[in-house]
């Protein structure tokens, strides 16, 4: 197996590069290259976790060998590797799987794009530093591939650069981001002056030698890092604005695997973060927070991928609840089915904003191909498309058997059991946001009577292209759940990943009695009915006027309708000042230092003035400076051979 | 031989121009470059030739010059000199390149003095006699001078002024350094009368001697760094010069700044470097976050980008006066790179202002749409600069952090900041050219995308920032003994334990 692991990023590298060099050539063709190179790595990925399966219960990597000197010096050694194991495995499967789908359903969505082959080209680039950050067995290689996940998605979001607000969106992500470098690569420089190296295997090995203290002030700044990739408060911001990319690109970028490199990055460094309990708590505190926070925003939007993106921080939030009150395999259980239900809700609104799109523009019409509140009824145009977005909608619902079903529950209840029960009133809380917002935008979208003038819009369904990978996802969605994850606590998936984290973990987690699991799962279940419930005499019967609610409510309205004023707070908090200070420094450039360099620049010609009379230029003034230099040397070597000869 | 034959190349150059009609642009044009490039190759032959792991100078050239002074015609390399040599004949042709058709005034003139200048930058990285460098020193000055002065934009007159003032009394007071080092040595040595670099560091110079000497060599050096406060030159003989001669500035002048006090402050004169240690790291973390904070509010391309050298270069000082292995090798690293990334960054400026005589960020806009492969060069240089893994900033500007974290952290946390900052002013500045629309529609027509020169001086440039950050051994390797050689002096006073 290890002789072969390296296919796995060269594929998609290579693809990149073929694409990148000869892409105005090849035209539509890269588009095959991609999905060629993707598809190689996905089967490469399935060898690997038969590998892994094959294994059992080894504990540490399987493989951890370095291949590739990258910098040395003084003691400073950094060699890239691959740290395979059943974590890593599943985060394989995760990436390449939906990123062939994507592949795939990108050829049919960007099919009329001219930058068509751009696009085949940033996207394999990015499935290859994507899968370097899974597989790095070091932090700095980590930080390598996260920088370079952090690129792709700079170049996607800006991808149609000719609008502002791609570029100014693409700007947003990489600057909030590198706010999260901060603190990601203090972390790591500590790391090593504390511990020496940056290999994980040394590093974990070594974790419970370190004051704890410090081991949480390093944990801390990982985290840091941690809320910039994964959107966590207070470094979310740019996650919304990231939708301005092609849909596409926020199915696999910012839904499905980039954004929950936090996730995945917390849970491999759990070897530390086990040993510091502060920062789990905080952990707990940003996911939950910000769980309820996003989801709350997530209720009265009307851009139908920023309710889905919304969605995703605040379920990027579950997961980080779950690292936080230490139960991490349901935290990555929930990124697994995630992946599948939030990857396909996109490519399903990609599909919706496609077929409408064209349609407007064919009629004519000038609304927003993006805005809920100009759509309706379009299941019948487009059924494949309403049935697979209904099974995710009931998915990240959590309604039994779908796959959000089994992961939120273990969270939930994982909550519970440790005792965190304000943490599980907000996750229950949010679950009920969820599935409101979520059949909120079902509704609106697919259900009731058109708002749109039906003789003159004729909405299609997708072409096969993106079909297929919706249904693929779609049953994803429907069985990824109870298939590795019934019964709960004790499914494959757990058993799976068990050698990853048990051992970190140390004592066995508390059983859950048969009873109290019944009662916490049809806690849950009731709460997320009731919140569909809400939605439908809401956006189905029309029964309750949502105008009606949002007229008794003016204020929370308003504030959840301009999400808290985050981003206005931000500009005037720490935006605005910071340009303020820079032109300042800029002033006291000019004015104070210049000043004084001009006044000594001015009482030097004064000086000169006498001087200046023997010659004509300044070059010249020059030249006599170098002979009168000279002259003092040679005086002076002369004066010293006096002296010490 | 070598050595001699490299820095003294150039002027072979200038005796076949002499000769030249000055009308006869091209064959001026074409016999500079030629020169230049078989220069460029004689250092990659010294580079494959160099021996990495052995420690001191090789390819030495030692003959007595004035004898009866003592002062010797003494060349040399080590890791640190050799790198710098191969960035500055690769600059060099480069720089003829990006201005061959931007200059059409004088070309004669214009050829001379760049050979010229590449013959002084040459020798003052080889130069291993105090008094031989101090000449290199100066040769470098005036073709810079002559070059912003008279190739130079509207305001060169005050910009020359203040570049020649800046520079020439950190050069006088050098001057005064160096002969008060050949007297202290002659009377601590009984009378043995030298500059030579290596025997210059086997006595103990008393503190309160180094100190002043310190401070002497830091006027010199830290001007042409240039280290904040004293780095308001920097912009405007930027703005001013023709672009050749920014891409030189950016790309070599400043490291005989960086070099000066790596070759000579920290090694002679141990304990002022220690006792100065917390003021030069104070400065530098100013300079890296200062740089960083006033590019983010310049509004002409280039004024932006030299602002960005005073950050970068601070991050280099930052590493020098770390004295670790990681601060050194990353501060070395770091001059070779801002050479590759800033000189590339001017060139970029160069290229659209060559074509639509503009650098006002407000006029720009959308010119990826016309250029689109210039787009992707300018994106690589622009996020090199950042400091994105992979390629060449990132390593170098690591490792400083690094060492300085290990010194410092107050410092490193304040110098981290501007990883932040300046993702912030580049990703600005890049978005302002390149994105969104044109604001100035009649450029529209100028705007043809990169011609065959012109790739063929971004390419090299283009390979090595990759080479840099996919495999910086390549370029670490040639460090090693160098820095272990330098931290061995400086630590032999101060006792600090090496990591």
């Amino acid at each position: 197996m290890q002789s072969l692991i390296w296919i796995i990023p060269v594929a998609p590298m290579a693809a990149a590069i073929i694409n990148g060099v000869l892409g105005k050539k090849l035209g539509k063709a890269t588009g095959a290259v991609g999905i060629l190179a993707v598809a190689i790595s996905f089967v490469m990925a399935l060898y690997v976790l038969a590998g892994v399966m094959a294994a059992g219960n080894h504990e540490g990597p399987l493989a951890d060998g370095p291949f590739y000197q990258w910098i040395v010096s003084g003691a400073f050694n950094v060699q890239l590797g691959y740290y395979i194991d059943p974590l890593a495995a599943v985060m394989l499967i995760v990436v390449t799987s939906v990123s062939l789908l994507v592949h795939i359903y990108s050829v049919g969505y960007m099919a009329n794009d001219g930058s068509f082959w751009r696009f085949f080209c940033y996207l394999p680039l990015f499935t290859f530093a994507m899968l370097m950050l899974v597989l790095a067995n070091n932090f700095l290689q980590l930080f390598l591939g996260w920088e370079g996940v952090g690129l792709c998605s700079y170049l996607l979001i800006g991808f149609w650069y000719n609008r502002k607000s791609a570029s100014d969106a693409a700007m947003k992500a990489f600057i909030v981001n590198r706010v999260g470098d901060f603190g990601f690569t203090i972390g790591i420089i500590l790391i090593w002056l504390t511990f020496g190296s940056l290999s994980f295997t040394t590093v974990f090995d070594k974790a419970s030698t370190v004051e704890v203290g410090f081991l949480t002030m390093i944990t801390l700044l990982l985290f840091v890092g941690a809320c910039g990739k994964s959107a966590q408060i207070p470094l979310y911001t740019w996650l919304p604005d990231a939708m301005e990319g092609p849909t596409p690109v926020s199915a696999l970028i910012h839904a499905a695997t980039m954004v929950t490199a936090g996730v995945y990055m917390v849970a491999r460094m759990y070897p530390l973060f086990i040993h510091t309990p502060v920062t789990l708590s905080v952990v707990a505190w940003v996911g939950g927070i910000t769980a309820i926070f996003a989801a709350s925003i997530g209720l009265v939007q009307n851009d139908i991928k920023r309710i889905l993106a919304y969605s995703t921080v605040s379920q990027l939030g579950y997961m980080f609840l779950a690292l936080g009150v230490v139960v991490p395999v349901s935290g990555i259980f929930h990124l697994f089915t995630h992946a599948f239900f939030k990857g396909l809700l996109f490519l399903g609104a990609g599909s919706v904003i496609h077929s409408v799109e064209h349609a407007f523009e064919h009629a004519g019409v000038h609304d927003d191909p993006q805005n809920i509140q100009n759509m309706g009824g379009l299941r019948r145009y487009m059924p494949w498309t309403a049935g697979t977005f209904l099974i995710a909608c009931l998915a990240i619902s959590g309604i039994f058997p779908f796959a959000g079903f089994w992961s939120k529950d273990e969270i939930l209840t994982g909550a519970f059991v440790n005792g965190q029960y304000a943490l599980y009133a907000i996750g229950l809380v949010t679950a009920m946001m969820t599935a409101f917002y979520m059949f909120r935008e079902y509704f609106l979208v697919f259900e009731g009577t058109p708002r749109f003038d039906t003789h003159h819009v004729h909405p299609h369904e997708s072409p096969w292209w993106m079909v297929g990978p919706l249904a693929v996802l779609a049953l994803l969605s429907l069985v990824a759940g109870f298939a590795v994850g019934a019964p709960p606590e004790h499914g494959l998936f757990r058993n799976f990943l068990d050698p990853v984290f048990a051992p970190v973990l140390g004592a066995e987690h508390p059983e859950t009695a048969f009873v109290e699991t019944l009662i916490l799962i049809g806690a849950s279940l009731l709460i997320a009915v009731i919140g569909i419930y809400i939605a439908m005499m809401m956006y189905l019967r029309r029964a309750w006027s949502p105008q009606a609610v949002s007229a008794r409510f003016p204020r929370l309205y308003d504030l959840l309708y301009h999400k808290w004023y985050l981003d206005e707070i931000y500009d005037a908090a720490i935006v605005q000042p910071t340009l303020a200070f820079a032109r300042f420094l800029w002033g006291f450039d000019s004015g104070v230092i210049d000043g004084m360099v001009n006044g000594v620049g001015a009482l030097i010609r004064w000086l000169g003035q006498g001087l200046r009379r023997l010659q004509t230029g300044s070059v010249g003034n020059y030249a006599l400076g170098m002979s009168l230099g000279l002259l003092v040397i040679l005086g002076s070597l002369l004066l010293s051979g006096t002296f010490h000869g | 031989m070598l050595l001699s034959l490299i820095v003294f190349l150039p002027l072979v150059g200038v005796a076949l121009l002499l000769p030249m009609r000055p009308e006869n642009k091209s064959l001026l044009r074409v016999t500079t470059l030629v020169v230049m490039l078989a220069d460029c190759l004689l250092s990659i032959y010294l580079l494959l030739a160099f021996n990495q792991s052995a420690s001191g100078y090789q390819f030495e050239e030692n003959i007595p010059w004035l004898g009866s002074l003592g002062l010797r015609y003494h060349l040399g390399v080590d890791g640190l000199s050799v790198l710098l040599l191969f960035l500055t004949t690769l600059l060099s042709w480069i720089a003829i390149l990006s201005t061959w058709r931007a200059v059409q005034l004088r070309v004669k003139e214009y050829m001379i003095a760049f050979l010229l200048l590449e013959l002084g930058m040459l020798g003052v990285f080889v130069a291993l006699d105090l008094f031989l460098f101090y000449v290199f020193w100066e040769i470098v000055l005036v073709p810079m001078y002559v070059i912003i002065g008279v190739w130079g934009g509207p305001r060169k007159i005050y910009a020359t002024i203040k570049f020649f003032l800046f520079t020439f009394i950190g050069s006088l007071l050098m001057l005064v350094a160096i002969l008060a080092l050949y007297f202290e040595h002659a009377g601590l040595a009984n009378g043995v009368r030298t500059l030579d670099v290596t025997q210059l560091g086997n006595v103990h110079y008393p503190l309160a001697f180094q100190i002043p000497v310190f401070l002497a060599f830091f006027a010199a050096f830290a001007v042409k760094v240039p280290l904040w406060p004293l780095h308001t030159w920097l912009p405007d003989a930027h703005v001013e010069a023709p672009t050749a001669g920014s891409v030189i500035l950016a790309g070599i002048l400043l490291k005989l700044g960086g070099y000066g006090f790596l070759r000579f402050s920290v090694p002679l004169l141990p304990e002022a470097t220690h006792y100065f240690g917390p003021l030069m790291l104070t400065l530098a973390t100013i300079a890296v976050v200062y740089g960083a904070l006033v590019s983010l509010v310049q509004k002409d391309w280039k004024k932006l980008v030299a602002y960005s050298s005073v950050s970068h270069m601070g991050f280099v000082i930052l590493g020098i006066f770390v004295l670790n292995p990681q601060g050194l090798e990353g501060a070395i690293l770091e001059m070779f790179n801002h050479g590759l990334l800033t000189g590339a960054l001017f060139l970029c400026v160069g290229i659209v202002y060559e074509r639509v005589h503009d650098r006002e960020l407000a006029h720009l806009g959308g010119i990826a749409r016309y250029m689109p492969v210039y787009a992707a060069f300018f994106m690589v240089f622009m996020l090199g600069s950042v400091g994105l893994p992979g390629l060449a900033g990132f390593v170098g500007e690591f490792l400083v952090l690094l060492g300085t974290f290990g010194v410092s952290s107050l410092a490193g946390w304040i110098s981290m900041t501007a990883i932040i900052l300046a993702a912030g002013y580049l990703l600005w500045m890049y978005a302002r050219v390149m994105f969104v629309k044109l604001n100035t529609e009649h450029y529209a027509a100028e705007l043809v995308d990169l011609r065959a020169h012109e790739v063929a001086y971004l390419l090299p440039l283009l390979a090595l920032v990759i080479w840099v950050g996919v495999y910086p051994d390549t370029w670490l390797n040639f460090l090693h003994p160098a820095v272990s050689h330098i931290i061995a002096q400086a630590s032999a006073a101060g006792g600090l334990a090496a990591r």
